[in-house]
């Protein structure tokens, strides 16, 4: 068949085969082949690696979002007449971001522990990074009550708006990624394997983590 | 749809109810169909606004009924201009090609049953339905329609009622209406990415698309990467006018004697990140147009595409190059001449893949055997209109030239020819081609061909007078040009465009009486009334819920095998086997 040699073509992003190392062991009673969505039975199932492209799509888009406030940020800073006041981080995001990083570590863990079978194991750790991540949001609203009863608002001077609109949109972003650990926890997905949805949501948390070290070095350092 | 767990295989399954069906369906056709009828809906009120607009420059004076107070204001033209420009740049130029065309088509293009993520794409349609809402609704609120342009420049955008009417409550709505349409654009965008990646048939490599869905697959990469920008913009702008932050706004704006109390923002930096949605938003508009125009030429030369490969590098390259132009949208606003340098020959190099598609496409009209169906001859219409817009391109690539014209009605007549009416007439060749396959009956010929040259001439009746305008120093925007000498001898100029203009308007009546005439009283399709190709004509017309039912096609070949010789048939579809290829052998 000529048509068969070219499957391998449709790598065109580096993400390897996403979930297809997985889906064997929780595919069910598919009776193998879950990566394979089509053939003469008529399966319309969505291949599993469709979830991870997904993935790094969205990472994308999310990534040019955030480069844009950022960008905003460097020109406004630099604006002759800014009336840019040097915002002081509140020392309570140290601890928020050792947190964060603390959670990659644990997600991390979890996934390998789902990948050794270690059903235990693996809820665990993904209790463990789920409540690290809740701890974060609320150590983020805590750095807001402490600027605002610093008299730092949204509209006091430009570095508090842009703390505001940073903080608020990563903080944002993190909260859909507690709602996808706690969904991965409690919900089973459709079309999804549980491989797919842990790998996916593990780029996403990773991701997060990161993008929040970046803008807190921006905010840091960018002064 | 629904899944037999103990088999494994989900089978899609109709569903039953009506508002499962047509109205929250996750069926990409359905949903293809719904951005369709939507930007039918708002192509419709677009074209009422234009005309209005034209109008009113011949005959300021004219009392109008559903005018409050019987003569339209200059706000009122104003607010005339922005929604004008707005609804027809993101919910017709955007919503159509892509949204309607792209969903339908490129699933049943690439052999796949559905898209990637088909709730997602029921939510992307739903909240573009949400950003339609709400920008029909700023023509209501009190203060009526925003005044600042489809751009939203700064800081008129950013300060409120202040400004004038429409600043309020309209400008507000203007920004909720554009973040939303950004959201959903990014969520399709991810669909139609992931959708071409993983879901296309066996054997369908990336260089045996057809080039319609390289137009799409390149038009979402541009939207991924374009509209998370502007969506950070417009929250940003909404944070100015309604939070009292100063991003764009700077200090000491005195607006109708009140000190505004913003500081040290910059407006530019709203140009800058507008624009750099707004370079791509061409492109996005644009590229299906491209696609479509390949397709449909190659189809009605019975000739396969003239350079395939080098069209399919030629999208990727426009689409590339369209993140780094952003800046000749803004020669006027002080940059640096170097910066202005840059920007310009990036610009202009863009004519060379442009250059390359235009020699393809008389490449593949050469010695073919060519059918001038209506999809052809809208085809046809679009390479003519956008090589005719896209040479006005290259001398407003050029900071000098464009310092004289970029305010004048010249930029108007190139961005209409080359953007505008260039990717109506793709919609208008795809609306052609493929409502047989999507209704499952023909569109009247006669009627197409009359209305096609009523658009196609009256198109250039409209925009060819108007670079004649601008050259002359005709300024764009404004309400009202009688009252200077210089300009009130342009008068019958407008007077003749504005004529053109209602016989063109009236004349898409043809069309919308052919497409519901044709829904019901169209000539019965079959599967492949054009002998064509590629996938989407193997199945029935319309196709059933999972496209092919449950045969999924693989292919062996790629999308324009016309007149290949020693075939008894002119066209072989991609889904032919060697071995069935070989029965339709001359002997």
């Amino acid at each position: 068949m000529p048509g068969s040699t070219v499957t391998e073509e449709v790598e065109l992003i580096g993400t390897g085969k996403g979930g297809g190392g997985d889906s064997s062991r929780d595919d069910g009673g598919s009776g193998g082949g879950g990566d394979e969505w089509k053939g003469s039975s008529g399966s319309a199932r969505v291949p599993q690696r469709a979830y991870v492209t997904g993935m790094v799509i969205a990472l994308s888009g999310i990534l040019m979002f955030f480069m844009a406030l950022v960008s905003a940020y460097i020109v406004r800073k630099d604006m002759p007449n800014s009336a840019w006041v040097q915002l002081n981080v509140p020392r309570i995001l140290w601890l928020n971001t050792l947190i964060l990083i603390a959670s990659s570590f644990t997600l991390a863990r979890s996934r390998s522990r789902f990948l050794g079978n270690d059903e235990a194991g693996f809820r665990h750790w993904w209790g463990v990074t789920t409540i690290l991540g809740i701890f974060f949001l609320i150590g983020q609203v805590i750095a807001w009550r402490q600027l605002a009863a610093a008299g730092l608002f949204l509209a006091t001077n430009p570095a508090s708006s842009f703390f505001y609109v940073f903080t608020a949109a990563h903080g944002l972003h993190l909260l859909g990624g507690v709602l996808a650990l706690l969904l991965v926890a409690f919900r089973p997905t459709h079309n999804l394997t549980r491989g797919t949805a842990t790998e996916i949501v593990s780029m996403y948390w990773h991701f997060m983590d990161g993008l929040w070290v970046f803008l807190f070095l921006l905010l840091l350092l960018g002064r | 749809m629904s899944s037999h767990a103990h088999t494994g295989h989900a089978v899609v399954v109709e569903p039953s109810g009506f508002i499962r069906k047509y109205i929250f369906s996750v069926d990409h056709k359905v949903i293809g169909i719904q951005y369709f009828l939507l930007a039918l809906t708002a192509v419709c009120v677009g074209i009422v606004l234009s005309l209005l607009m034209r109008f009113h420059l011949v005959y300021p004076g004219a009392h109008l009924p559903f005018v409050s107070g019987g003569i339209l204001t200059p706000e009122q033209y104003l607010a005339l201009v922005t929604m004008h420009g707005t609804i027809m740049v993101f919910f017709v130029l955007t919503t159509a090609p892509q949204g309607g065309f792209g969903n339908y088509f490129l699933p049943i293009q690439i052999g796949a049953p559905d898209m990637a993520f088909p709730r997602l794409n029921m939510l992307s349609f739903w909240v573009t339905f949400l950003a339609f809402v709400a920008i029909l609704a700023a023509f209501v609120v009190p203060g009526g329609a925003p005044i600042s342009g489809w751009t939203g420049y700064t800081p008129l955008s950013g300060m409120g009622e202040v400004t004038g009417p429409g600043e309020g409550w309209g400008q507000t709505l203007w920004i909720i209406s554009i973040s939303l349409f950004c959201l959903a654009s990014l969520l399709g965008a991810l669909n139609f990415i992931a959708t071409t990646i993983d879901l296309r048939a066996p054997g369908m490599t990336l260089f045996r698309m057809p080039l319609t869905v390289w137009g799409w697959f390149v038009t979402a990469i541009l939207g991924l990467l374009a509209f998370g920008v502007l969506l950070a913009g417009g929250i940003l702008l909404l944070l100015d006018r309604s939070a009292g932050t100063s991003f764009f706004l700077p200090a000491g704006l005195v607006v109708n004697d009140q000190l505004q109390p913003h500081s040290g923002g910059s407006p530019l930096l709203w140009q800058h990140l507008f624009w750099f949605f707004g370079h791509p938003e061409v492109y996005i508009a644009i590229l299906p147009g491209m696609g479509v125009a390949s397709h449909m030429l190659s189809t009605f030369s019975r000739k396969p595409v003239f350079g395939y490969r080098a069209m399919a590098m030629a999208i990727c390259a426009i689409g590339f190059l369209g993140f780094m132009v952003w800046g000749h949208h803004m020669f006027l606003s002080g940059m640096s001449p170097y910066s202005g340098f840059t920007f310009s020959v990036l610009t202009m190099s863009i004519g060379v893949p442009s250059a390359i598609k235009t020699f393809n496409w008389i490449g593949t009209l050469w010695g073919g055997k060519i059918q001038f169906k209506s999809p052809m001859l809208f085809a046809l219409g679009f390479v003519s209109l956008f090589v005719s817009g896209g040479l006005s391109g290259l001398f407003l690539a050029q900071p000098a030239v464009d310092n004289m014209l970029h305010a004048t009605y010249y930029v108007v007549a190139h961005f209409h020819l080359v953007m505008g009416v260039a990717a109506i007439f793709g919609i208008f060749a795809a609306t052609y081609f493929w409502f047989p396959k999507m209704f499952g009956r023909m569109m009247s010929e006669p009627l197409g061909k009359l209305h096609f040259w009523f658009t196609f001439i009256g198109t250039y009746c409209i925009f060819m007078p108007m670079h004649f305008v601008g050259i002359a120093g005709g300024i764009r925007r404004y309400a009202d040009s009688t009252g200077t000498t210089y300009a009130a001898v342009l008068q019958p100029l407008h007077m003749f465009m504005t004529y053109a203009a209602f016989i063109t308007g009236a004349a898409q009546l043809i069309f919308l009486f052919n497409f519901f005439w044709s829904l019901k009283h169209g000539a019965i399709a079959g599967k492949n009334p054009w002998n064509a190709t590629t996938l989407e004509w193997i199945t029935d017309s319309p196709p059933p819920i999972d496209n092919f039912g449950g045969h999924y096609p693989s292919v062996y070949r790629g999308p324009y095998e016309f007149s290949v010789p020693g075939y008894k048939q002119d066209f072989i579809p991609q889904n032919l086997t060697p071995e069935e290829a070989a029965l339709l052998k001359l002997k």
